[in-house]
């Protein structure tokens, strides 16, 4: 297979078993590293050669599961600090092209940031956007956001109250750096608004902004901006 | 000199209390409430009457560490009993909070030979241990 990958994945728990089984499943050559005995040994009766027993955290155990020539590492132990480390290492010593870490403790985030290791997936992060996107009156919901290239793209529910229902798209002075990319309506469904759209409360409107001039488009949109 | 010490197990209070005895300002950080006592140890009065400060709060936590003061420190040190504990927290003292003396104690002599190089400033027990253990062997192999 020409996409195929070598992917070392830390820590056998039930994200790191799940994922290695996944990527395995779609052709990945894949090693999995386990430092607990018990829980490598349940791991070691499915994935067999594809489990390895050791402290990711020790280099030697690292290049033993041949580092050095993986296309991705994904540090999903339930440590902060240990996937920190690995990530850090992974990416300045071996020079792995792509790391992914897993985040537990969110408020551990500006540390995976200081240290350079990005992405990085906190699954208390993703339920609470989930949360978010099923609480609409919640206001900004981020669908996507690229962080390295300055780009995301978020939902907004209009309320009865926000200024830009019964406005024309084309009459909209958006804020520099952001545009409408999509208006979600009841019975319609989404579509891409052309000039003569006119916004009704109720839409969800998309659009893709520059991350510093997203409290401008909430305070555009919403009922306090200044939306003509 | 004002020294924040993160992890005060046997190392981390002994360096402690010697700063202290010294002179200096000493903030302690550990997430072990018990470690207070460990402080005391040949202490006459209190760690605090010493003029000792003591956070109980985990080392990866900002506000444990703001805490602890680390915005102010001269020296930090990273003695708890996780190797990759020490070399975060010491990497995170010396970057998010410019602390000039920045020392991290990591017991593996890889891990500590690399980031040594990455310009963390490291002991590393393990290998003080290995060289006497070499140097007690060779000497008596030498003399048989």
């Amino acid at each position: 297979m020409a996409d195929r990958k070598y992917m070392i994945v830390i820590g056998a728990g039930k994200v790191g078993w799940n994922l290695a089984r996944e990527l395995i499943e779609k052709g990945n050559e894949v090693t999995l590293i386990e430092n607990n005995r018990d829980s490598y040994l349940t791991v070691e009766q499915e994935l067999e050669h594809g489990v390895q027993y050791g402290d990711a955290s020790e280099l030697w155990v690292l290049e033993r599961a041949g580092i050095s020539r993986a296309d991705m590492v994904i540090a999903v132990t339930g440590d902060d600090e240990d996937n920190m480390l690995i990530c850090q290492v992974a990416k300045e010593k071996y020079l792995v092209d792509r790391i992914i870490a897993r985040v537990n403790n969110p408020r551990n985030r500006p540390h995976f940031e200081l240290l350079g290791v990005r992405p990085y997936v906190s699954a208390t992060d993703l339920i609470l956007r989930v949360i978010e996107h099923e609480v609409p009156d919640y206001g900004l919901v981020h669908l996507l956001d690229l962080p390295e290239e300055r780009l995301e793209i978020i939902e907004m529910l209009l309320t009865d109250d926000s200024r830009v229902h019964g406005q024309r798209v084309g009459d909209l002075n958006m804020p520099a750096g952001s545009l409408l990319i999509s208006v979600l309506r009841e019975g319609e469904g989404g579509f891409v608004p052309g000039p003569d759209t006119v916004l009704e409360a109720g839409d969800e409107v998309l659009a893709v902004l520059d991350p510093s001039v997203e409290e401008d488009l909430k305070a555009f949109f919403g009922p306090d901006g200044n939306g003509s | 000199m004002f020294v924040v010490i993160v992890g005060c197990g046997r190392v981390g209070s002994t360096v402690a209390r010697s700063m202290l005895r010294e002179g200096h300002d000493v903030s302690c950080l550990d997430e072990d409430p018990e470690v207070h006592a460990r402080l005391e140890v040949g202490l006459e009065t209190s760690w605090e009457d010493a003029g000792g400060q003591f956070t109980v709060g985990t080392a990866l936590e900002t506000d444990a560490l703001d805490a602890a003061g680390v915005e102010k420190a001269d020296a930090f040190v990273a003695s708890t009993n996780g190797d990759n504990t020490n070399i975060i927290i010491a990497q995170i003292a010396k970057r998010r909070y410019n602390v000039p003396t920045v020392v991290a104690r990591i017991l593996d002599p890889l891990r500590a030979e690399w980031y040594e190089k990455q310009g963390v400033k490291t002991i590393c027990p393990t290998n003080f241990a290995i060289r006497m253990l070499e140097e007690e062997l060779m000497g008596t192999a030498g003399d048989g």
